[in-house]
C-alpha cells in the first residue's frame, strides 16, 4: 500500500509590482492590465502555500521535515521576494511580467532543484484573499 | 445606539522612508519597509459608523451610500497606488499604517450626514497586524 502523503508549508512576502508588457504602448497596457499598470507600482500580500507529495521516511515518520522546508523556502523565496520591488529589484521579474501566475510557475523552478526528486511540489500563491493560482496543475 | 461597519479592501505600494534621516538610519528603524524601490500590500479597512436607526428604514444608515463614499473619497484614490508618491491627502505625510487610517478618517468625516457618527476605522496591512483610530 501507497504510504505517499501530502505535507505543506505557509508562508507569506509582502512586495511591490505593476504589471506592464514592455513591448506594448502605455495605452495598451492600460487596456489590458487596468490600473495593475499604473506606473508607481502598487503591492500585495503575498500567502503561498507549498505543497509536497511523498513516501513517509520509515525512520523519520516525515515525508519532509517541515522546519527544513521552511529555511528552504525562506533561502529560495521569501529572502529574494519579501519587502522588494517585484520588477526591479528582482533578477527573475528583469524581462518577465510580475503575474501571479509567473510569480507560481518561478517559486516552482526555485524549490525544484533544491528538492529531493522523489518528491512532488505544488504551489499555491495567494496575491489576495480571493485571487490564487497553482502550479503544477493536477 | 447601533455600531454598523462596512469592510472594504485596496492594494498599495509604500515604503517607510524619514527623509530627514540618512538612509542607514533609516536602514536601522525601519528595516526592509524602508526599501528605496517600495513594497505593498493588501489593506484590508474596517469603517465603522455609529448611530441609533432609522425609524422608517431601520438603517443607522445606508450601507450602500457608505460604501459609495468610502470608494469615492478613499478607494478611487488609493486602490494600485503609491501611498508615498500618488495620493495628494497623504502628501508630505509618513504612510504608516496608523498615519493611514487617521488620514482616512479626516477625508472621510466631511462627507457623512450630521446624524451619522464615525466610530472607527481599523485598517489592516497584512493579516497579522493592524491599527484602529477612534478620533481622537
Amino acid at each position: 500500500m501507497s504510504q505517499k502523503v501530502a505535507v505543506y508549508r505557509r508562508e507569506h512576502f509582502n512586495a511591490a509590482h505593476r504589471l506592464y508588457n514592455k513591448d506594448w504602448a502605455n495605452e495598451k497596457n492600460t487596456d489590458v492590465f487596468g490600473k495593475c499598470s499604473l506606473p508607481n507600482y502598487h503591492g500585495h500580500n503575498y500567502e503561498l502555500e507549498v505543497k509536497i507529495v511523498g513516501e513517509i521516511d520509515p525512520e523519520t515518520g516525515f515525508v519532509i521535515d517541515l522546519k527544513k522546508l521552511s529555511d528552504i523556502v525562506k533561502e529560495n523565496v521569501l529572502d529574494k521576494f519579501d519587502h522588494k520591488n517585484l520588477n526591479l529589484d528582482t533578477k527573475e521579474f528583469k524581462e518577465l511580467n510580475p503575474t501571479a501566475e509567473n510569480i507560481a510557475v518561478t517559486i516552482y523552478q526555485l524549490l525544484r532543484p533544491v528538492l529531493e526528486p522523489g518528491l512532488d511540489l505544488y504551489i499555491r500563491l495567494y496575491e489576495t484573499p480571493r485571487n490564487f493560482v497553482e502550479y503544477p496543475v493536477g | 445606539m447601533v455600531y454598523l461597519t462596512r469592510v472594504e479592501h485596496f492594494n498599495a505600494a509604500h515604503k517607510l522612508y524619514n527623509p530627514t534621516w540618512t538612509a542607514e538610519k533609516n536602514d536601522e528603524v525601519f528595516g526592509k519597509c524602508a526599501n528605496e524601490n517600495w513594497h505593498g500590500h493588501n489593506y484590508e479597512l474596517y469603517v465603522t459608523v455609529k448611530g441609533n436607526p432609522d425609524k422608517d428604514t431601520g438603517f443607522v444608515f445606508d450601507v450602500k451610500r457608505l460604501s459609495l463614499i468610502i470608494k469615492d473619497h478613499i478607494l478611487d484614490k488609493l486602490d494600485h497606488r503609491n501611498l508615498n508618491i500618488d495620493v495628494e491627502f497623504l502628501s508630505g505625510q509618513f504612510c504608516s499604517t496608523e498615519n493611514l487610517a487617521i488620514a482616512i478618517w479626516q477625508q472621510l468625516t466631511p462627507h457623512l450626514p450630521q446624524a451619522v457618527q464615525l466610530h472607527c476605522i481599523k485598517l489592516y496591512e497584512t493579516p497579522r497586524i493592524f491599527v484602529e483610530y477612534f478620533g481622537n
